[in-house]
């Protein structure tokens, strides 16, 4: 690896051949200004913001998209530098709807803040604003608002790059260039997942969540109705970037009391019904082994792939429509829960179910959308009321007027509100395949997974495409079929990768059994409904976080959940049972590819 | 619609089935139906495997692919400068007047759709008028109606 | 040296009927480096506009090592006021294609394309057969290397090479980030060298008549003979093949009728030069440069109304990826018209030449840094008849 010196604002620097302008500056600490610039994603250099003095060269050159040089003699704040960024930026405000007092991300815009850095005034230059731009708010997941664009097309590279979606195009020339869909149809008919990755890749407010908190402030504040609310397992080690904690800080006993505070009747844990999850789809891919290697099914098919992740599940029904029977029929933990909030937690709670409002607080765009699609009522009521962001939730707590840093800890309510180490993971990419190893190894053989102290590092990290084998050894009687079967799994995240892995699914090469896949880079830790920003860096800490929680749980196998083992012995009686897959399982639709 | 698939077909065979391949097939298929329907951009995208948002998208780049209907016959009135200077203007009023449709229209009949073009290439000779793959330099009003009349015999009794 | 007449060269147009193919045939006779270095030592500079040196760029790209290199030949023709492309193509294609062929035996390249701007589809007709044609010869002759045509699709910014290549790559034509260059990494990621029309004719005119011929014309700077395209206020609009260097004055005394208020050189992205200046300026790399439009005004002709049809011209073919060209054409062109109509005062006007300068610096292509050009030396020259 050869190295290039170079000097930045007097001062010398050394990196990697190939490393940006950028790259170096950073290094030694110089920041300049981005915009168009995202770590998550490939160079642009579009919005030219990122301008800097390179000694000899007649134009600026554009820090972010070009190589470092040897003998590179660089000034990254000139008079010549800072005029020509202030005036992008002014720019950049004049084709822009500056209501910002009336943005959903006012003072967490990165135009926003580059202006006031900059000091732009408002009439440098006229404004050029398209009039009369309609907001998109078509989607259950996602608003699209035009006149906050800047045209940095980081969500048209994200729907490509990380999730090989390209829901999102850029259109026209010129003037008339701006991010669109197909035929600019409405993006509940474009071909999109709902993953939100756009949304968190967005430096403005053009892309944000369908926003639902009013209504459930409007829940909570009517007596007669009953609010629950259930809070994914990544919420916990994300919301606190949103109230002044360093990232990676795990707030799950305060952010339980402010949502108490609020006065949310009962806040439970979407982790109770991960760890359900676990218990269901563990038996469902043991019935398909089974069905596959003894009763020669055709079928049934294999490998089978998680569901739990609404993202994944509507990018396979657009693109993989004839493989849906690869996907386990379990809903999501969102799901499941929303069914037994609105049925099991009503009887148990003598309340009415439809005197119920079930809220969850998700890290997630897609989880809105999935809580609206139309089968999603087995309870005999819309079985999830509403389905939060982490940031919506971060922001009820600061309308609120708690103090969230001197709030006290406290315990989930019951019942569901108990859950494992098992259901924690689920957050991060990798998750659910160790949970299910966790508890399935244990039921084929009666002992614990051949891994120390549980942790089954070989699913875990950033990498796109992971895999494991496990060989099954010392079968109990009843699962003597898969005795030295090597169990082979594999986890994916991004839908780029997900699309690699059931590319060969389709081709019927897999050669795996049971497939994780989670439509964010990262899993639910990197979820389009996470705090603002978010990238690798931050997602490593959200993870850490993650299994720091798992390890400080005393249960930490989901079939050793009390909560569990009573809702089957009280409600469910087994798995796979008759109640289970009224409430707990669901179908797929075929929708169109193109 | 069997001849659309064939169209499609051949297309394909002739460019290939790789994005390389996108333009002239767009360009094929706007030469034949005048225009990039929605189905057929689906199919076009289908058959490249990548997403109709690209192929909108990229299509909407260029002024020669059109995503909205056009009429059966283009006619561009160059709009630079010089051709201004050469009494581009005149050209546009009579081409108005004769098919009762204003720049950037398509005729009901869908015969002519009338629109205005950056530099055409023909600054020497203006104003320029090119209709279809046709090149008329020079042009007059009168010589503008009178091929349009030829074109179309049914705007002949206008005058 | 300033003559009343101005020297007419024929070096384009030259002896329509040889066939440049025997051209073609005497360089393979050549090594590789010994053309470059005549094609260096000729001074020849790209003919497209920007002026670059054509013999350092087929060296670059011949230094390259790769499992396919291409030629291109650039014809997508689109700068305001430019037709000589087109005529060239039109009366000797052949010269073009050898231009092109030679080029390939020179970098070792075996396929090459012409872009040509769909709105010169007219002269398919007889191109595609002179191709075919060609393309045989250099089979005949020994040559590995067939020219393919790939029409544009409609949008003057695919003039710009990168942008060109991500045309020819089926996607919009927005321009790449500059390093790398086509000569390491052109179409398909290939080193490739991308030529302009009028550039091929004359590496190929230079292989034929030798060196001298064409050094001896032009300045130090400016080596050689040009083709211009002349419109506007004269009665001799057309295609005229002359001397680099020559000065404004000269070209007016010639093709002027007489009242001419300023000469636009270089088309939309290219300068104003108003009457005041004619006597000190000269056309070529060291004075004004240009692709080769020329266009006259007299003193009859609006300068504002000529400023905002280059505006409008820029804010509709600007790719619209980068924020000084997207939203700076847009503002330049508001901006005049609010200073006109007394909306906004005359100092906005300073304040727009500021933002000329921040379009020149930081955008992200020519086409961008360009625009200003025009801009300030109308701005300058002629601020009175934009106030309001």
């Amino acid at each position: 690896m050869s190295t290039i010196n170079l000097i930045i604002d007097n001062k010398t620097v050394s990196v990697e051949k190939g490393k940006t302008i950028l790259d170096a500056a950073k290094k030694i600490n110089v920041r300049i200004p981005t915009l168009c610039h995202h770590e998550d994603l490939c160079v642009a250099g579009n919005c030219r913001i990122c301008v800097v003095q390179v000694e000899g060269s007649r134009t600026l050159t554009a820090s972010c998209s070009t190589p470092a040089e040897e003998g590179m003699i660089i000034r990254t704040n000139t008079p010549k530098v800072r005029n020509a960024r202030k005036d992008i930026v002014a720019l950049l405000v004049s084709e822009h709807n500056t209501q910002c007092t009336t943005c959903y991300r006012s003072m967490n815009c990165e135009l926003q803040s580059l202006s006031a850095e900059y000091n732009i005034d408002n009439n440098r230059y006229l404004s050029i604003l398209k009039p009369n731009i309609t907001i998109d708010r078509s989607s259950w997941s996602i608003e699209k608002d035009d006149s906050k664009c800047v045209r940095c097309q980081r969500c048209v590279r994200t729907c490509a790059e990380l999730q090989h979606v390209n829901a999102l195009t850029v259109s026209g020339k010129g003037k008339d260039m701006k991010i669109s869909t197909f035929m600019e149809l409405p993006l509940n008919e474009a071909i999109c997942t709902n993953c939100g990755q756009c949304v968190i890749h967005c430096p403005t407010g053009a892309l944000t969540e369908r926003r639902y908190f009013d209504r459930v402030w409007e829940a909570i504040g009517n007596e007669k109705k009953h609010v629950i609310m259930n809070t994914a397992p990544s919420v916990r080690v994300a919301l606190g970037e949103m109230l002044g904690y360093p990232i990676g800080t795990r707030v799950t006993g305060k952010m339980v009391t402010a949502m108490k505070r609020m006065g949310v009747d009962s806040v439970l844990d979407t982790d109770f019904t991960a760890d359900l999850t676990i218990i269901e789809e563990g038996s469902e891919l043991l019935q398909r082994l089974k069905k596959v290697l003894v009763d020669h099914k055709s079928s049934v098919k294999l490998p089978m792939m998680t569901s739990c992740c609404p993202g994944w599940v509507k990018f396979a029904e657009h693109i993989f429509p004839e493989h849906l029977g690869h996907l386990s029929s379990c809903k999501s933990p969102q799901q499941m829960f929303g069914a037994l909030s609105k049925t099991y937690y009503a009887e148990k709670k003598g309340i009415k179910p439809e005197d119920i409002v079930s809220v969850s607080i998700m890290p997630c765009a897609a989880k809105k959308f999935e809580a609206n699609r139309p089968e999603m009522n087995s309870s005999g009521f819309r079985d999830i009321d509403a389905g939060l962001t982490t940031r919506e939730l971060g922001l009820m707590i600061k309308q609120s007027g708690l103090n969230f840093a001197e709030l006290e800890d406290s315990a989930y309510d019951s019942l569901m509100g108990e859950s494992t180490g098992a259901g924690v993971i689920f957050g991060a990419t990798g998750g659910v395949m160790e949970a299910a190893l966790r508890t399935a190894y244990e039921v084929v053989t009666g002992k614990e997974v051949p891994f120390k102290n549980l942790n089954i590092f070989p699913v875990r990290g950033m990498e796109g495409i992971k895999e494991a084998s496990i060989k099954i050894e010392g079968c109990l009687p009843e699962w003597s079929f898969l005795e030295g079967v090597e169990l082979r799994v594999a986890v994916a995240h991004g839908l780029i990768n997900a699309r690699t892995i059931m590319d060969e699914v389709a081709e019927g090469k897999s050669p795996y059994h049971f497939i994780e896949i989670m439509a964010c880079p990262g899993g639910c830790i990197g979820g389009g409904g996470q705090p603002i920003p978010t990238n690798e860096e931050i997602r490593n800490k959200r993870t850490q976080a993650i299994y720091e929680e798992d390890m400080g749980m005393p249960k930490r196998k989901s079939h050793e959940n009390p909560e569990i083992k009573k809702i089957y012995k009280e409600f469910l009686k087994e798995p796979l049972g008759e109640v289970s897959h009224h409430l707990l399982h669901t179908t797929y639709k075929k929708r169109n590819h193109f | 619609m069997i001849q659309t698939e064939n169209l499609l077909h051949e297309l394909i065979e002739k460019h290939g089935n790789t994005r390389d391949g996108l333009l002239p097939i767009l360009q094929g298929v706007v030469a034949k139906e005048n225009y990039l329907s929605e189905p057929r951009m689906v199919e076009i995208a289908k058959a490249l495997n990548i997403s109709s948002a690209e192929v909108y998208g990229t299509a909407s780049f260029y002024t020669y692919l059109f995503t909205k209907p056009m009429g059966k016959n283009v006619i561009r009135v160059c709009k630079t400068i010089s051709c201004k200077m050469a009494g581009k203007q005149e050209i546009i009023k009579a081409i108005e007047k004769t098919l009762k449709i204003k720049v950037g229209e398509t005729t009901r009949d869908k015969n002519f759709t009338f629109i205005e073009t950056n530099c055409l290439g023909w600054c020497h000779k203006g104003p320029v008028m090119i209709i279809n793959d046709e090149v008329y330099p020079e042009i007059t009003p009168e010589r503008a109606v009178e091929i349009l009349c030829e074109m179309d015999p049914k705007h002949l009794s206008k005058f | 040296m300033k003559t009343s007449e101005l020297k007419k060269v024929d070096i384009i147009f030259d002896c329509v009927q040889c066939a440049p193919i025997e051209v073609v045939k005497k360089s393979l006779a050549m090594h590789p480096d010994e053309i470059i270095e005549q094609i260096i030592s000729s001074g020849l500079r790209g003919r497209g506009g920007a002026g670059f040196p054509t013999g350092l760029k087929w060296k670059l790209a011949k230094e390259e090592v790769s499992d396919q290199k291409y030629v291109i030949c650039n014809a997508d023709e689109g700068e305001p006021g430019t037709f000589k492309d087109r005529e060239i193509l039109d009366l000797v294609p052949n010269k073009v294609l050898a231009g092109m062929a030679i080029c390939a035996y020179v970098i070792g390249a075996t396929e090459g394309f012409i872009y040509l701007r769909n709105e010169y589809n007219f002269l398919l007709k007889k191109l595609i057969p002179t191709l075919e044609n060609f393309n045989k010869n250099l089979q005949e002759i020994g040559l590995d290397f067939t020219i393919k045509l790939f029409s544009g699709s409609g949008a003057y910014i695919c003039g710009e090479e990168s942008a060109l290549f991500e045309s020819m790559e089926g996607k919009r034509g927005e321009p790449r980030n500059k390093p790398p260059y086509p000569t390491r990494n052109g179409y398909k990621g290939k080193p490739t060298v991308i030529n302009n029309v009028e550039t091929l004719v004359y590496c190929n005119m230079i292989m034929r008549i030798g060196v001298e011929p064409f050094k001896q014309l032009g300045t130090k700077d400016s080596r050689g003979s040009k083709v211009f395209s002349v419109s506007g206020d004269t009665t001799k609009a057309g295609i005229y093949e002359l001397e680099l260097g020559i000065g404004v004055d000269e070209f007016v005394n010639e093709f002027g009728n007489g009242d001419t208020k300023a000469v636009q050189i270089g088309g939309a992205s290219g300068f104003c030069v108003p009457r005041k200046d004619f006597a000190n300026k000269i056309i070529g790399f060291e004075g004004v440069p240009t692709g080769g439009s020329m266009m006259i005004f007299n003193s009859s002709r609006s300068m504002y109304n000529i400023l905002k049809d280059y505006l409008e011209f820029f804010v509709e073919e600007s790719c619209g990826q980068c924020t000084p060209c997207r939203v700076g054409t847009q503002q330049l062109l508001k901006g005049i018209e609010a200073v006109k109509h007394g909306e906004m005062p005359s100092s906005y006007l300073n304040q727009l030449m500021k933002l000329s300068e921040t379009m020149k610096v930081a955008s992200k292509c020519g086409l961008g840094q360009s625009v200003p050009n025009a801009f300030s030396s109308i701005v300058k020259n002629f601020k009175e008849e934009m106030i309001y």
